[in-house]
């Protein structure tokens, strides 16, 4: 009798958190203006992982005027990808570190969520690839740098070397056509890294003079639920002085901020960030935004400007007032962890001018979101209409993924190059 | 010689001779008033390791209770043809309501947060400890009686 209630207990929670959590029409929510629904806590929240399957010999779908094929595979655990002026391609390998449990729910979500994942263990290092005669197969592979520390951002500047591993930025000296670094690394800074580490990808990006770097913290937890001392000097830009090591905050409020990048017709730096779970299965938008130096972006106190987060306590009206609104929405759930704005010669003419974003996928909803490439329109700097699917296909028509996009980058011959983390391939889309 | 004992006409093989049902209780009992405790500190403090304490005191009074009433419900089954001083089923009811709500209890201590504990988590942490004091109660009380008899 006991068991038969806490039974059908359980099924109705299921019942009830499947029935709300599928989630509605992610493209209604692109854009500036997204339609917010009202907030939702559950007893379960909606949860969906694709289950992964192999490419075999299936390719991602790209758009018309565009073919794609596999630069490389075999990685362990590829998640972001830098080009070097003289064209090798570094893919970085992180392992990515463990989180302590804090609760029995931090078992069940690790095992959940490691589901979605590659069983292939991080390598902790960056391979470099290089394809001389540009056809599109690297001929020389070789690992440049290893036993790092879960690294992910790469950023070169004259002949020093930046990587930001998840607990510091290192230089390494580089020298042009270099395959293997052997030197030490020297600490530039020490970033907020573990014990706790819940966001632990540190993107990077230099200053277009060289003398800033620009890095991305994300937080260290969904929504403060580790307790408000281990958010300290999270969820923020910082720009850290190349010269000196120190750094000051550059925005705040930013969950989890990845793919740093310079956009080219205004100079100024834009960002993809992952917003908080467990309210909705649309809610909240991650977003494409430019971050503009001070700003503060709601996290955690408030959402898409001034939406209170009533999970947050101590509650702050005067953070919640500060609180600027992102420029644009790529709706819930999709995990963006890639930015590359395009101005290569490679693809159709009209991609040219607007920012590719890389989708990991939504593990926070009924409907699978993301598991994508989309394209971005920019008018005069701003983004102009609709994101549209570039490159799909990661997921078949049975919800199973056969790979989760993460990083993007433009190779020298402007081919947009897509880390693959599940199926650890780096695939590679040219103009047809 | 001129002290006559009662005999016992119950076979030894009918009835309960261990205490493992009412060692077993003791830990929801416990933990579950215990979650109560740590969830008003939280209330007072917001200081999430309190409302951390609680979900694991929650979890560990559901594992501690599903195997006490495991135990339980054999030890009703062996000595179902035994007469009894008082029925057993509020007891089994009321442990019955206080697992589900300590279930509903701990989906809901696993949200993140200020929400996990205010206001729904703690009024059942408060209800969950009322039904673990009434059903000790009336479950040891029981026990008493039947030792008693």
């Amino acid at each position: 009798m006991r068991t038969t209630l806490i039974l059908s207990l359980a099924t109705a929670a299921a019942i009830l958190s499947g029935c709300s959590g599928k989630g509605g029409d992610a493209s209604a929510q692109l854009g500036a203006n997204p339609g917010l629904p009202s907030l939702q806590q559950y007893l379960l929240p909606p949860m969906k992982i694709a289950k992964p399957i192999p490419w075999g010999s299936q390719v991602p779908t790209v758009a018309p005027g565009m073919k794609v094929s596999a630069f490389a595979t075999g990685f362990k655990n590829v998640r972001s990808l830098y080009v070097l002026p003289n064209g090798d391609v570094l893919a970085v390998e992180p392992k990515g570190p463990s989180e302590p449990v804090a609760r029995p729910k931090d078992i069940l979500v690790g095992l959940i969520q490691g589901f979605g994942h590659s069983k292939v263990q991080g390598g902790d290092q960056i391979t470099l690839l290089r394809d001389a005669d540009g056809d599109g197969k690297p001929e020389l592979r070789t690992v440049l740098l290893d036993h790092l520390v879960s690294p992910f951002g790469v950023a070169l500047v004259g002949g020093d070397l930046y990587v930001a591993n998840t607990d510091a930025i290192v230089r390494y000296p580089y020298v042009t056509g270099q395959t293997k670094i052997t030197a030490p690394g020297t600490i530039l800074t020490e970033l907020p890294g573990g014990p706790i580490n819940h966001h632990w990808t540190k993107s990077l990006v230099a200053s277009p003079d060289g003398s800033k770097l620009y890095v991305g913290i994300g937080s260290n937890s969904n929504i403060t639920e580790r307790g408000m001392e281990a958010e300290r000097d999270r969820a923020k830009i910082w720009e850290v002085d190349r010269a000196t090591g120190a750094h000051r905050d550059y925005a705040t409020g930013l969950r989890n901020p990845n793919g740093l990048s310079w956009n080219p017709q205004t100079g100024q730096l834009w960002a993809v960030i992952n917003e908080r779970d467990e309210i909705g299965p649309d809610l909240v938008p991650d977003y494409l935004t430019s971050v503009r130096p001070g700003a503060f972006y709601g996290w955690p106190y408030s959402y898409w400007g001034h939406h209170v987060d009533p999970r947050v306590m101590p509650r702050r009206p005067d953070m919640v007032a500060k609180a600027v609104m992102p420029d644009y929405s790529l709706s819930s759930h999709v995990a963006p962890l890639g930015l590359a704005f395009y101005t290569g010669q490679s693809l159709p003419a009209a991609y040219r001018g607007g920012a590719f974003v890389g989708e990991h996928g939504s593990w926070d909803r009924g409907h699978l979101n993301g598991y994508k490439v989309v394209w971005v329109p920019f008018t005069g700097g701003k983004p102009s209409g609709k994101a549209r699917d570039v490159v799909t296909g990661f997921v078949d028509g049975d919800k199973n993924a056969r790979g989760r996009p993460v990083g993007l980058a433009v190779d020298r011959s402007g081919a947009l190059l897509i880390a693959d983390d599940l199926a650890n391939v780096v695939w590679r889309v040219t103009g047809a | 010689m001129a002290t006559t004992y009662p005999t016992t006409t119950i076979p030894p093989r009918t009835q309960r001779t261990h205490p493992i049902h009412g060692m077993l209780a003791a830990y929801p009992l416990a933990f579950f008033t215990g979650a109560l405790v740590s969830d008003i500190t939280y209330l007072n403090t917001a200081e999430m390791q309190w409302a951390n304490f609680s979900v694991w005191l929650i979890a560990g009074g559901l594992l501690m209770g599903v195997l006490a009433a495991i135990v339980g419900i054999v030890d009703a089954i062996a000595n179902r043809g035994r007469q009894r001083a008082r029925r057993p089923w509020p007891h089994s009811v009321g442990t019955a309501l206080m697992m589900a709500l300590a279930l509903l209890n701990a989906f809901i201590h696993s949200r993140d947060a200020w929400t996990s504990v205010v206001p729904t988590g703690i009024i059942l942490s408060a209800i969950v400890s009322v039904l673990a004091i009434a059903t000790s109660w009336s479950g040891y009380a029981l026990e008493a009686r039947q030792e008693a008899k």
